[in-house]
């Protein structure tokens, strides 16, 4: 029968199935940090309990360590906040006691779970990976079924190397056609969550396929895998293709000598077979996509730049009026003005969505010899890994980014979720290359727009939301041939 | 784990749809590296009219007296009445550790996000499904009947309402043995170890890469 890459890799880890439709699934890799891990690691102590396969786990601290270049210069004992502190220091014991390999705050190879897995080829086709945090689903766009859990599956996959699923439903999301010019893998994803809703995706995996897709790098597939838990989908996939076998390849994790040839082989086979059956398909045209901006407290509420806000007057649904009319007010906006007419305060360039090198290139093009806007309080571009960070410097676009008056960070999760001490003020409106616009998400009272990185870079220059496709950008030399690093 | 057999509580309305995790339970106070003492900050942005921290005297802080919580005819309560897509957001088990934390034994929406889902079934809390024409039977009559209990009964399956009419609801038969008899998750997976080592063995001959 024809399969869906998300059914082959759901049958190729089935060790047990039970009588009421649950399965016990294999699970190949996990990653660890340290806000979702010290209660899973407590929980193995209270039950006398070893990790069963040590080398199926990595850890990295993200969630809580500071970015400032002053506190990290100090390593572990630069942490001014004591919780993170405790937090951080927690994750270096466990995985002293249990022996679980991390990269801590002070390794040029810690960043972002979700950024460090792919760039350290640890992430690969084919596997089952899971991560205490929702976004886990960015590993997807190598085609591997990848989903978060919560704390007590942490500790459960340490114990087991297993979880009790369910399979989900089968979903194609089809892009056809080609981006324009100035429209990212950002904007297809915040388009497809316009389109199909938070909850649309409920339930089900979903496969992103058709050629824009096809033609996206690896790391603008990770940004539309990242957010498919903001369309309701704990998976998100892409198949297998010669750009996936590429960026793997020869890095430090990734299969090496015969191993590589044959991983190579098992590979070819991850994607959906031609005939397969999907519950449900949705389709969008590439060139319907325009640059997306959120302009209310769900990632559902979306407009391009060129639209204005939405008037609950026009909206027949009472939970839906409600909703756009608490938005409203939350974001205090006006019904039907622009868009584009929203003043930013703040600029936040990072986040697991967001943060690899190409997305450093996209903001450092557009804010190459330009300014930040007096009005905008802070713009911060905070790498997602030391080795992006490295490689960022490498290319000069450091410079760039402090020339033009933005503040270069260290790696780590930062105002995406502001848990450290990077976060808005009550009332801020900020410009977010992050997945979550939630009511207090970055900071009490803060009022989140996502966006790509050109245009957050740009609503930074303009000192509000700028079309980035009537503005000039300046090629820089590392992106002509595509630079997929 | 507590067991959850039947459960008799007071229950206290939540009329908003898409409530995140974030609003059940606010990132900072995600920084804890235990798994109790959440319930003082369950809601907190909107059970309190300050901003809340860790470690603060939550006894001490100012309570919004027009969030639900906080009516006092609600106070008390173990059972949560919600709209759509309750628990929407992170992967946070935090949400139900403080959920639980608070006292509430079951929450009744008419759906919930999968996570979240899945997590309350891990920490002894019933998410319980109805229906919407249901669900504004049971948001009217908590709202207008003071004191206003649900009796659930987990091995029936069956809610009964103070009139004495009952109304029955799924729940999948492996999660309600797990919460009914209080078991605890990786216990039950590894009464399957024979399957998983040899599951393992088979995986090492097809993808050797994987095992260093
Ligand atoms: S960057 Fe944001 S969404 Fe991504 S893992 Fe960190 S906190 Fe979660």
């Amino acid at each position: 029968m024809a399969k869906t890459l998300y059914d082959k890799l759901w049958d190729d880890h089935l060790v047990a199935e039970n009588s009421d439709g649950s399965a016990l699934i294999y699970i190949d890799r996990q990653l660890l940090h340290e806000v979702t891990s010290p209660q899973a690691f407590e929980g193995l102590k209270i039950a006398g309990r070893q990790p069963r396969r040590l080398e199926a786990n990595l850890a990295t601290p993200d969630h809580n360590v500071p970015t400032t270049n002053k506190e990290r210069q100090q390593g572990i004992d630069g942490i001014e906040d004591p919780i993170s502190l405790i937090q951080v220091k927690t994750l270096d014991e466990n995985c002293d006691e249990f022996g679980v390999t991390q990269f801590n705050i002070d390794d040029i190879r810690q960043g972002i779970v979700h950024v460090v897995g792919p760039e350290q080829g640890y992430t690969l086709p084919g596997l089952t990976m899971v991560c205490g945090d929702s976004h886990t689903a960015t590993h997807g766009a190598f085609g591997a079924m990848a989903f978060g859990v919560g704390t007590s599956e942490v500790e459960h996959v340490l114990a087991t190397q297993c979880l009790r699923q369910k399979k989900m439903k089968n979903m194609l999301v089809k892009v056809d056609g080609n981006l324009g010019y100035g429209v990212t893998a950002k904007d297809v994803v915040l388009a497809v969550i316009g389109e199909i809703g938070t909850a649309g995706g409920n339930g089900h995996a979903i496969e992103f396929a058709g050629t824009a897709i096809e033609s996206l790098s690896m790391e603008g597939r990770m940004t539309i895998c990242n957010m498919a838990i903001e369309a309701g989908a704990r998976v998100g996939l892409v198949a297998v293709d010669d750009k996936t076998i590429e960026y793997v390849k020869g890095r430090p994790f990734a299969p090496q000598g015969e191993h590589w040839d044959l991983a190579v082989k098992a590979w070819n086979d991850l994607h959906s077979d031609a005939d397969a059956h999907f519950d449900t398909v949705v389709e969008l045209k590439a060139e319907d996509i325009a640059p997306q901006v959120t302009w209310g407290t769900s990632p559902e509420m979306v407009k391009p730049v060129t639209g204005t806000i939405p008037n609950p007057a026009h909206e027949d649904n009472p939970v839906k009026k409600e909703g756009i009319e608490r938005a409203l007010e939350y974001m205090d906006l006006k019904a039907d003005s622009a868009i584009s007419s929203i003043p930013v305060d703040k600029v936040f360039i990072g986040s697991c969505t967001n943060s690899r090198i190409e997305d450093m290139r996209e903001a450092a093009e557009v804010a190459k010899g330009r300014k930040v806007a007096a009005s905008v309080k802070l713009a911060m571009v905070v790498p997602g890994s030391g080795l992006v960070k490295e490689q960022a410097e490498a290319e000069g676009l450091d410079k760039i980014f402090v020339d033009a008056g933005f503040e270069w960070r260290e790696p780590g999760c930062s105002m995406c979720l502001a848990m450290n001490a990077d976060r808005l003020e009550s009332g801020e409106h900020c410009a977010s290359t992050s997945n979550r616009n939630f009511e207090g998400r970055q900071g009490q009272g803060g009022r989140t727009h996502l966006v790509s990185p050109a245009m957050a870079a740009a609503a930074a220059v303009y000192g509000h939301f700028t079309d980035v496709r009537d503005i000039e950008i300046s090629r820089l030399s590392s992106t002509e041939n595509g630079g997929d690093a | 784990m507590d067991a959850f057999t039947q459960h008799k509580g007071l229950v206290v309305p939540l009329d908003r749809a898409n409530v995140d995790t974030d609003a059940i339970i606010p990132k900072q106070f995600l920084k804890s590296i235990k798994r109790s003492g959440f319930g003082p900050n369950l809601f907190d942005e909107w059970r309190y009219l300050d901003h809340g921290e860790p470690g603060m005297d939550n006894s001490k802080r100012p309570l919004n007296p027009d969030f639900v919580l906080n009516f006092p005819r609600y106070e008390g309560a173990s059972v949560l009445l919600a709209r759509e897509n309750f628990g929407c957001g992170s992967s946070r088990e935090h949400a139900p550790w403080a959920l639980e934390d608070y006292g509430f034994k079951a929450v009744i929406a008419p759906s919930y996000a999968d996570i979240f889902f899945n997590n309350c079934f891990k920490n002894g809390i019933l998410p319980i499904v109805l229906d919407n024409q249901t669900m504004d039977v049971l948001f009217a009559e908590a709202e207008s009947q003071e004191g206003y209990q649900l009796s659930i009964d987990l091995d029936s399956q069956t809610i009964t309402r103070p009139n004495g009419e009952t109304i029955s609801f799924d729940v999948e038969p492996d999660r309600k043995h797990s919460l009914y008899n209080g078991l605890d998750d990786i216990g039950i997976t590894l009464q399957q170890e024979a399957s998983i080592t040899e599951y393992e063995a088979a995986r090492k001959q097809r993808a050797p890469w994987l095992f260093g």
